[in-house]
């Protein structure tokens, strides 16, 4: 690997994968999650939730919960002292729904008992009535009813028609859930001073914060949110779900109240990936070359805001792909319905839009009798270029070209699927014998910006404290398990040069915010502002040491030891705070242009599936990657984030939906939501381009997102191939391949 | 009713409640947290623990059948202060992202080479189909996994 440090190595700084400092305790059941947490005296929340998607409250009656022994709270919306809504970016949302109800499953009331079984049954003993109302659930009826939280145009170059060879494509999405394993929950403590402690698992606690601080009605310095250990995220946990509903119980009662939400509640309790609906057309000249661009997308954001406003746009200003095209119009349209609210999910609309550009672009090579591969080669977008749909300028490495002819390189695996019933179609549970195996390659590329953007002024906080006995990073950023600890005590390593280094996740009291994580800006802002923190803390201890290196020893000159790190802290430690901001943003025009985004990362995957026709089984084989991450600063944890980003999108694929009803959730729970299990696993072959990004410590991109976006394109891809139907929706399902129309005999038979 | 049992080798006592889960009775009445609550429908396998040497869900076992049985947590598994090798195997491997899927994978993981100290790589992945991680995709732990076999055959 490349040394990009000009000084002497550190063990365990940027570019090795020491064991991570959360590891050992994750993996002998000692780290403390959200759910993990215990006070004496402690008391259980639970909550009561509509069961209808739209709907007026006529009556609503606490006193039968406040009746029963072990009850010591009943709440309903009167009984917020603050704003009455909250929301991430617009506060739109009831903090409960005790008026009237907007989405099945929306909390309308709060318990507090002294079990989580009284606590349960107090809220069903609740009385409440309903006029049940007609919901709004079909999005392009809501598009054509202006029930819409935005609408996003991009028209750029020319536009009408261009090229002479043309395709068109509807395609759809279904609603994804991040499905991370531990479901919602925390504690919430009560100070004697009419404040209130946090501990939560959470993407972002100062967000969560001036939320809850606002709907308490109490100043900022009476809230302390803290990091509790997080079981996973993916997006789930940007927005708020029960740290409100927390505090307030609290609050009322006196006493620390815990909420553990049950699965099928958790999936309720947050918000999803939002189903997609695209309508594309493609241009081209016979050469191949892409010479427009049309699209139409719309995104069901359920009932309220969350985050569909920067879904849109992202799905709107990625809705081309990694392409070169001077002629693009794209009407992006999240709207406002009775359906479950979606917000965050890893890849946030890029992976819906990737999906149908992905497939337009196999299209398009199909009708210009052109190799798939070669088409996306020859369009492929690269730093200099205008972003085809917002006219900026890319000047972050996009290697596009080289992701994919090194993707094409990568060996195959073994043509035949083998006899291992375990390694077929449906597994040992369905008789797909091996002769019955169609086997197809996909292949699909996706860009996703990195950090926020849109103009949005996105920074981090990290403080960096040199102590007699090394080093301290201080940061609010919250580990989701994505081993950001690890990336900061590794960067800081390396820039102090000190080997003794520890990550403390501080409370909102103890530093300002470090941004949510998401949108994979933490290496990228949290690692940024350890980076510039290290170095000028480092300028620091050398000046006061009179030296001119650091290390775990102290300052030397001249290869004596001038000063121990004692010594430098004799009238106390020495620290460095820094606020650390990205390259500017701004807010898109009317018709979608502008410098809107830091970043950007790609990745490009090739799918291999095996199918049965037939029983409509697939089993995905393999998927290759090849991803533009910048630099590794933690090789283990690249892959680790590549591997894992890949499944969600095979899940996405073949097996994951929500499946939603008349704005009911039909299937809540991991029984009847499937998620890919160890033998549902590709093999996954990894090979990453390092060419350093244009800001990032080391020049590391983000690396969480761009595995999601385009793995299920190439899945859906590989299935086309096998089966050569046209499948424009994801998941695609076992009817959607065995009770289409008869296969086309000459594909594949060979 | 009053619940005799051995836990991690030690004779616990505690009162379970109405239809409370083994689950629920390691974590909040006897304060062993490390087994994890993430499906409550045996799915995940995040509860994963030996009841009389057999693995099994503690979400779906009901608190009041574990009267004198034996069990073994994840908490049992970390002997005399050094990790089990599947621990090692799977921490050292980076096996271990959010890690709330973990302790259920270090005890069926051990379970299984219990039983075949040197599994192959599509064994260790059928014996492993009954948990769930949603953040590695599988490849780290399988590495862990597929390594220490190796060192055993």
């Amino acid at each position: 690997m490349t040394t990009r440090v000009g000084a002497r190595r550190v063990k365990g700084g940027v570019g090795e994968s020491p064991i991570r400092a959360d590891g050992v305790p994750k993996v002998d059941g000692t780290y403390l999650y959200s759910s993990d947490l215990y006070m004496e005296g402690m008391l259980w929340g639970a909550t009561l939730r509509s069961p209808h998607p739209k709907a007026k409250v006529t009556r609503l009656d606490i006193a039968p919960a406040l009746a029963m022994t072990g009850v010591h709270a009943a709440l309903v919306n009167d009984d917020v002292p603050g704003c009455k809504t909250f929301g991430l970016e617009h506060a739109d949302q009831p903090v409960l729904g005790s008026e009237e109800v907007e989405y099945w499953g929306q909390p309308v009331a709060l318990v507090a008992a002294d079990h989580p079984e009284t606590a349960r049954r107090a809220a069903e003993a609740i009385a409440i009535e309903y006029e049940v109302l007609e919901p709004l659930t079909d999005p392009e009826r809501a598009a054509a009813e202006e029930s819409v939280f935005r609408r996003q145009w991009v028209r750029r170059g020319p536009q009408e028609d261009q090229g002479r060879v043309a395709v068109e494509g509807y395609y759809e999405v279904g609603m994804q859930d991040q499905a991370p394993l531990g479901t919602e929950s925390g504690l919430a403590v009560p100070d004697d001073r009419g404040g209130v402690d946090l501990h939560i698992s959470t993407q972002w606690t100062h967000a969560d914060h001036g939320q809850i601080a606002a709907c308490l009605g109490v100043a900022d310095d009476m809230v302390r949110v803290h990091h509790a250990g997080v079981g996973g995220a993916f997006g789930a946990r940007e927005d708020v779900s029960l740290q409100i509903h927390l505090c307030l119980l609290a609050l009322r009662t006196g006493r620390p109240v815990k909420m553990i939400y049950s699965r099928s509640e958790s999936f309720t309790g947050h918000v999803h990936r939002h189903p997609a609906r695209l309508w594309y057309r493609h241009e081209a000249d016979p050469d191949g070359t892409l010479r427009r661009v049309r699209s139409r997308i719309i995104i069901d954001g359920g009932a309220y805001h969350s985050t569909s406003s920067a879904v849109i746009g992202n799905a709107v200003f990625h809705a081309v792909g990694p392409y070169r095209c001077d002629s693009v119009t794209v009407e992006g349209i999240a709207v406002r319905t009775n359906n479950p609210p979606c917000g965050a999910m890893r890849g946030f609309g890029a992976v819906q839009a990737c999906f149908a550009h992905e497939a337009q672009m196999d299209k398009l090579a199909d009708a210009l009798g052109m190799d798939r591969v070669e088409l996306r080669i020859r369009n492929a977008l690269g730093a200099g270029d205008p972003l085809n749909t917002t006219g900026q300028i890319l000047s972050t490495p996009l290697p596009a070209v080289e992701l994919l002819e090194r993707l094409r390189a990568m060996p195959l695996p073994p043509a035949e699927p083998g006899d291992d019933p375990r390694l077929l179609p449906g597994g040992t549970g369905l008789a797909t014998p091996p002769s019955a195996v169609r086997r197809g390659v996909g292949y699909a590329i996706g860009i996703k910006n990195l950090c926020f953007s849109e103009g949005f002024d996105d920074y981090a906080e990290a403080r960096v404290v040199l102590t007699p006995f090394g080093a301290e990073v201080r940061t609010a950023a919250a580990e989701v398990g994505q081993g950001l600890g690890a990336a900061c005590a590794q960067i800081a390593r390396t820039a102090l040069g000190v080997e003794d280094v520890v990550v403390y996740f501080d409370d909102t009291s103890q530093i300002g915010s470090a941004g949510s994580s998401s949108a994979s800006r933490q290496t990228q802002m949290t690692g940024g502002a350890v980076l510039e923190a290290c170095r000028a803390l480092k300028e620091m201890a050398l000046q006061r040491g009179g030296g001119d290196r650091l290390d775990d020893d102290g300052v030397w000159r001249d290869g004596e030891l001038v000063a121990s790190l004692a010594d430098l802290c004799r009238d106390g430690n020495l620290e460095y705070h820094t606020r650390y901001r990205h390259p500017p943003t701004v807010e898109p025009d009317a018709d979608g242009q502008g410098d809107l985004h830091a970043d950007f990362a790609l990745a490009a995957h090739r799918a291999v599936v095996d199918v049965d026709p037939e029983l409509g089984l697939f089993r995905v084989a393999a998927v290759d990657t090849v991803q533009d991450v910048g630099y590794m600063i933690n090789p283990q944890s690249v892959v680790g984030q590549i591997e894992g980003g890949i499944m969600q999108g095979v899940g996405l694929a073949v097996l994951e939906e929500i499946v939603v009803e008349d704005g009911v959730i039909k299937n809540p729970t991991f029984t009847d939501y499937l998620l890919p299990t160890f033998l549902d696993a590709p093999e996954v072959g990894v090979e990453v381009v390092e060419e350093p990004g244009s800001f990032g410590p080391f020049g590391a991109k983000g690396v969480g997102e761009p595995p999601t976006v385009s793995s299920t394109a190439a899945v859906v891809a590989a299935i086309r191939d096998a089966t050569g139907l046209e499948l424009n929706r994801a998941p695609v399902r076992p009817e959607h391949v065995a009770l289409a129309a008869p296969l086309n005999p000459a594909r594949n038979d060979g | 009713m009053m619940v005799t049992a051995q836990i991690n080798g030690r004779s616990r006592t505690w009162e379970a409640k109405g239809s409370e889960s083994l689950l629920f009775s390691l974590r909040e009445e006897l304060g062993l947290w490390g087994s994890k609550g993430a499906c409550e429908q045996g799915e995940c396998g995040s509860c994963s623990i030996m009841l009389d040497g057999k693995l099994v869900c503690a979400c779906l076992v009901m608190a009041v059948d574990a009267h004198q049985s034996e069990v073994v947590t994840i908490e049992g598994l970390r002997e005399s202060g050094s990790l089990h090798p599947v621990q090692k195997a799977i921490v050292e491997a980076g096996g271990v992202q959010c890690g709330f899927c973990t302790p259920g994978f270090v005890v069926a993981a051990a379970a299984l080479f219990e039983e075949n100290p040197a599994p192959l790589r599509d064994d260790i992945r059928e014996a492993l189909s009954g948990n769930i991680c949603r953040c590695t995709g599988y490849g780290a732990i399988l590495r862990g996994l597929e390594e220490l076999a190796e060192e055993n055959r």
